[in-house]
């Protein structure tokens, strides 16, 4: 019998690891972070078993450190996540991420009769409940809630 | 409060709103001046509300203000495909000041951080209309006195009302007790009596308010339009329901008044009018004194 090639998602020696997105939610969190627009060394995995999602996601990404900022864009898709900062193969900090106070450009308005909907408007809202996350719309004042949130 | 944009009610605190509603007094007692003389505003109306464009129209006029601008949609450059964005650039090098009236949500929102003068936000869709608002409050403090503690009542079709909805959030600064009389299809919204619950206001609903109207303080009634029915059957059983007549209002209040926005279809009986509590031609008369105070206080005159 032969023995299984065994494929091995590397560490890396400076990067960020984001582990624990939810596996449905890894290409929206590639997308929102721009990892497709970037020419660092990425790597993911995903319908990784996980006791806490079912199925999850892991990206490493070698060189790059986000900002708190930056990285709490991605709170709307991937609540839970969890980052690990290497330096060195060393895991140096690790970070969870936290729905920020205001939503710029991620979430799409869920009222049609929106601006938003109808010229190019980069969206913009107020996050009026964190827990079961609920956006107010900075413009037609609608609340747009998490079953019927929408990522652009 | 120059250059500010008036876009939702608010946008703008009590103090500030007390402040317009002292100065509409004054425009109320000399509505002739020639505050604007050599300014020019524009008028927008992307989609026609006569009612709403005559009133600003003769506000502007009555301070000796010129106004350019377009009453429909269809006799602009918009029905060419030009976007929003494009429109308020080109409009606002032409004038001082924009009101603007569009059945888009979120568009004067929008139009405001676009334009480099202020906005007057004459309605958007069903989101805000804050100059009737502000009219509203004027009516109610002239009438009764005083803003606080008062007893309001909102009958009519208080889930599609923009009117009322942005009534109740300001009322809720001056310890306002609601009393909401509409159909059940046409119930006070969850998020309006969450936001109330929030405050610690009391308020009630009810189905038909004639045994109660005798605590009303303020009566402000509203069309039930039948193309909010699902069911046509539902729309004939409740239409006679929310009619205000006279002979409802023998036992009111000496100081209670009755509002309308306008326009009014068959909401409130005819035999009303003469009654010295109907008070929604003045409410309409108090409009072009507000929106004096709101546009003066925006580009700095007053």
């Amino acid at each position: 019998m032969k023995e299984a090639k065994q494929m091995s998602v590397s560490a890396i020696q400076n990067g960020t690891v984001i582990d624990h997105v939810p596996a449905s939610n890894l290409f929206k969190v590639i997308q929102i972070l721009g990892l497709d627009r970037i020419d660092n060394q990425i790597t993911f995995g995903t319908n990784l078993e996980s006791k806490k999602l079912g199925r999850k996601a892991i990206i490493k990404i070698s060189g790059v450190f986000f900002e708190d900022e930056d990285i709490n864009r991605i709170a709307l898709v991937a609540p839970d996540a969890k980052l690990n900062i290497i330096k060195d193969y060393e895991v140096v900090e690790k970070k969870v991420v936290e729905v920020p106070d205001n939503i710029v450009g991620i979430a799409r308005c869920m009222n049609p009769k929106c601006i938003t909907n109808f010229e190019s408007v980069t969206t913009r809202f107020k996050v009026v409940s964190k827990k079961n996350v609920s956006l107010k719309c900075h413009y037609c004042e609608k609340i747009t809630t998490q079953e019927n949130m929408q990522i652009i | 409060m120059k250059n500010r944009s008036l876009v939702s009610i608010d946008d703008f605190s009590t103090e500030e709103i007390l402040r317009i509603l002292d100065l509409t007094e004054e425009f109320e007692k000399e509505p002739t001046q020639k505050l604007l003389e050599g300014k020019v505003i524009a008028t927008l109306f992307f989609e026609p509300s006569t009612r709403t464009r005559l009133s600003f129209e003769s506000a502007i006029s009555r301070l000796g203000g010129k106004i350019v601008g377009f009453s429909d949609a269809a006799n602009s450059s918009v029905s060419k495909g030009e976007t929003l964005n494009d429109t308020i650039l080109t409009v606002n090098n032409y004038c001082d000041l924009i009101v603007m009236r569009h059945p888009i949500e979120g568009s004067a929102r929008y139009a405001s951080e676009i334009a480099s003068v202020p906005v007057i936000n004459a309605g958007d869709g069903a989101n805000q209309h804050p100059t009737q608002t502000l009219l509203d409050l004027y009516s109610i403090r002239k009438t009764q006195g005083r803003l606080d503690n008062l007893n309001i009542f909102m009958v009519g079709d208080l889930k599609y009302g923009r009117t009322v909805h942005s009534l109740m959030m300001a009322m809720s600064r001056w310890n306002t007790t609601f009393n909401f009389i509409s159909p059940e299809e046409l119930k006070m919204p969850d998020e309006f009596k969450l936001y109330l619950d929030n405050l610690g206001l009391k308020y009630y609903e009810h189905n038909d308010f004639t045994d109660i109207i005798s605590k009303a303080d303020i009566i402000y009634m509203t069309r039930v339009q039948k193309e909010r029915f699902s069911d046509p059957i539902e729309y004939e059983k409740v239409k006679n329901v929310y009619v205000l007549r006279n002979s409802m209002l023998k036992n009111t209040k000496p100081n209670m008044r009755i509002l309308h926005p306008l326009p009014r279809v068959n909401e409130i009986h005819k035999d009303v009018d003469n009654n010295p509590k109907a008070y929604y031609f003045e409410q309409a008369l108090n409009g072009v004194y507000t929106r004096q105070a709101i546009i003066c206080s925006l580009l700095g005159i007053k």
